[in-house]
């Protein structure tokens, strides 16, 4: 907390024109108050239903019908009704798996690392991108509980004493990601749920139908926003947003610890724990904006998502997609460099092999692509950015489907070497699980606030007790 | 109103920094039983009302252990041969403990491995520790609280009031002069609230 100066005179002209010049955008456009603020973001939870709600809720719900149908047409007939053979035994479903887990890290990313690291901005986006995560991993966890086979035996991962008396494995990496994901899982929820707890009071206190205002009291546990309260509540939540922080790192370490930890030529590499963390970022900011953006637009959120987060999480698309092309380039140089024949040939195979238009589709969509937001211009483009976040949504699925295919469908043995084709059940799930994201996401925006509403209200300028009006430059206050 | 028994004296404030100050003199005056009401954690707060550190990080750090013991004995007590001084107890638990196999050619006591298991637990049982921390501090869930027989508190401090409430349990509590103090600190809408 920074009060007034004492050398400088903060009344000098000088000084009022250099503050100017490096004030930050306000967070919260068209200088909107506190009511401003509860009453646009409630309204859209009170509000009737819209008809492009109910047209969108019927078309992904009929979409997400295709994971129960999926799943019974493959725990009914075998795992053989996905396209897996030998050698490729990982293949759509693992690369689902991956493709989904790391669209999750954004949301965490947004509401612990940005948290901790001060950035303000963060307060309109950690509800809607916290959302995103769980819906995500919901989708991940699809995958790999159907891909040990007989589903009915999954149980045998949870560290239960079975009748057999074997424990679960706990140097295989295949079990860290179990507790790894499920961990992942478990705290976002009290993070995520801990976040909306003033905002179920503050629905409560405006819901005017008594079995609602009784719904949302209970829910937000009988919150008084009493800083009593607050001072308890803010605690909890730095703690989350610091074990969340080291949490969301080591999530994708041990899914890339999948692949890294085996023997496979390009699997094998330690690049993998950082790479796969930037990637992981880098898809989820993509989605981030490829879901916000319309509901921004839909809802009018202009003053609340304004450009400056676009902006900026823009910048971050950059940064970590910069920090993949390195990553891309740096196997290449390795693969080489290490001398080792089947690490050569697996990049070899990967660039120039069979499945050579995955891999530049991958080139292009991440590396590429995002290198357009170099350009202010089309950073400053709603619909531009929309566009261009395709690039890193659909190069990282490639990203994953590259990494592991390519990889195992040829290995040391010549005799050995196979071609993989997804079979209509992997696309049917896969299809599946992107109804069911947009499925959840469509009734979360319906039932809960999208934005963190106590959050946001905490970075206006009048919400630091040391405000004295517009034009004061004395506080030293930057948001 | 004038019978039912009284819970304290509230008055609204007009910003985040009137409510600040008041806070700050009802602090000095050494009041004990008051609180303030904001729709978003005021920054400074704590200080402003002299209620100290919050001590929900215990919790954490305490829950942090205990994750971190629970994951180590996991791994351990399933991983290594069964211990010589166990070895004349015959109980199904124990027989299910000490299995030791060799997986991927690493020693019954594979720490390196044994690290993520670990990590994710004690990075599990902290965050439940931050909730439980935080739900016990608090005393939540609550649902009754005589707060909310203020109906403008109601209505609007979960939306833009500042509020200050000063309980009758307070020692240096009187209705009237704890309204003329409430008054001279810039509060309105100065209110009796009833238990």
């Amino acid at each position: 907390m920074a009060h007034g100066t004492t050398s400088v005179n903060a009344n000098s002209p000088d000084y009022i024109a250099a503050a100017k010049q490096v004030e930050r955008p306000p967070l919260v456009g068209s200088g909107r108050g506190f009511h401003w603020i509860t009453e646009k973001i409630c309204s859209i939870i009170e509000g009737d239903t819209p008809r492009w709600w109910w047209i969108a809720f019927f078309i992904s719900g009929a979409i997400t019908l295709l994971v129960p149908l999926s799943l019974i047409y493959l725990v009914s007939t075998g795992i053989g009704t996905w396209g897996l053979n030998h050698p490729v035994g990982w293949a759509w479903d693992i690369t689902n798996f991956v493709f989904w887990i790391g669209i999750g890290h954004a949301g965490t990313l947004i509401s612990a690392i940005l948290f901790l690291t001060r950035q303000k901005w963060r307060t309109s986006i950690n509800r809607a991108a916290e959302a995103m995560t769980l819906f995500a991993v919901i989708c991940a966890g699809i995958f790999p509980a159907f891909h040990v086979g007989r589903v009915w035996f999954a149980w045998f991962l949870a560290p239960v004493p079975q009748a057999n008396a074997i424990w679960p494995n706990f140097r295989s990496p295949l079990l860290w990601d179990v507790f790894a994901v499920s961990t992942y899982f478990t705290v976002s929820v009290l993070f995520w749920y801990t976040g909306l707890i003033p905002d179920f009071a503050t629905l409560r206190d405006r819901e005017v139908k008594v079995w609602k205002k009784k719904l949302y009291h209970i829910l937000s546990f009988g919150w008084r926003s009493s800083n009593r309260q607050w001072k308890h509540y803010e605690m909890a939540y730095l703690c989350l947003a610091g074990l969340s922080t080291p949490l969301v790192l080591s999530v994708h370490s041990i899914v890339s610890f999948d692949f890294a930890t085996s023997v496979i030529p390009g699997w094998h590499t330690t690049i993998f724990p950082p790479y796969f963390v930037a990637g992981a970022i880098f898809g989820g900011f993509a989605m981030v904006l490829t879901v916000m953006l319309p509901f921004r637009a839909i809802f009018g959120l202009e003053d609340l998502i304004t450009e400056k987060h676009i902006d900026n999480m823009c910048k971050i698309i950059l940064l970590t997609g910069s920090i993949v092309g390195y990553a891309y380039l740096m196997e290449l140089f390795i693969a080489w460099y290490s001398g080792n024949p089947y690490e050569k040939y697996a990049f070899w195979n990967r660039a120039l092999g069979p499945y050579w238009w995955s891999y530049w589709g991958m080139m292009i969509c991440n590396v590429l692509i995002p290198q357009l937001f170099w350009v202010n211009k089309f950073r400053k483009n709603v619909v531009a950015v929309w566009i261009i976040v395709w690039g890193p949504n659909i190069g990282m699925w490639y990203e994953r489907f590259v990494i592991i295919v390519t990889s195992i469908h040829r290995d040391f043995l010549p005799s050995s070497w196979g071609m993989f084709k997804p079979a209509l059940n992997d696309i049917t799930l896969f299809v599946g699980t992107c109804g069911l994201f947009t499925w959840l996401f469509l009734v979360f925006i319906r039932f809960l606030p999208v934005i963190a509403i106590a959050e946001v209200k905490s970075v206006v300028p009048e919400a630091d007790p040391h405000f004295h009006g517009k034009e004061d430059h004395k506080g030293g206050h930057h948001v | 109103m004038s019978n039912a028994p009284v819970y304290g004296v509230g008055a609204e404030f007009k910003s985040a920094t009137e409510l600040y100050h008041a806070a700050e003199v009802i602090r000095d005056k050494g009041f004990k039983w008051w609180d303030t009401y904001s729709p978003y954690p005021i920054h400074g707060m704590e200080n402003a009302m002299g209620t100290g550190k919050s001590w929900v990080s215990t919790f954490v750090l305490f829950g942090g252990m205990t994750g971190f013991t629970l994951g180590i004995s996991l791994e351990s007590l399933t991983s290594i041969p069964r211990p010589e001084f166990l070895k004349d107890i015959q109980s199904g638990w124990l027989l299910d403990l000490f299995y030791p196999l060799i997986v991927n050619g690493k020693p019954y006591w594979a720490l390196p491995a044994f690290f993520p298991v670990m990590f994710e637990l004690t990075i599990l049982l902290s965050a439940f520790g931050a909730i439980l921390g935080m739900l016990i501090s608090n005393i939540m869930p609550r649902l009754n609280h005589p707060v909310f027989n203020w109906e403008l508190f109601c209505k609007r401090a979960s939306d833009d009031g500042f509020f200050l409430i000063v309980e009758a349990a307070d020692p240096l509590y009187a209705e009237e002069e704890t309204k003329k103090l409430l008054a001279e600190l810039g509060g309105t809408q100065i209110t009796v609230i009833s238990k």
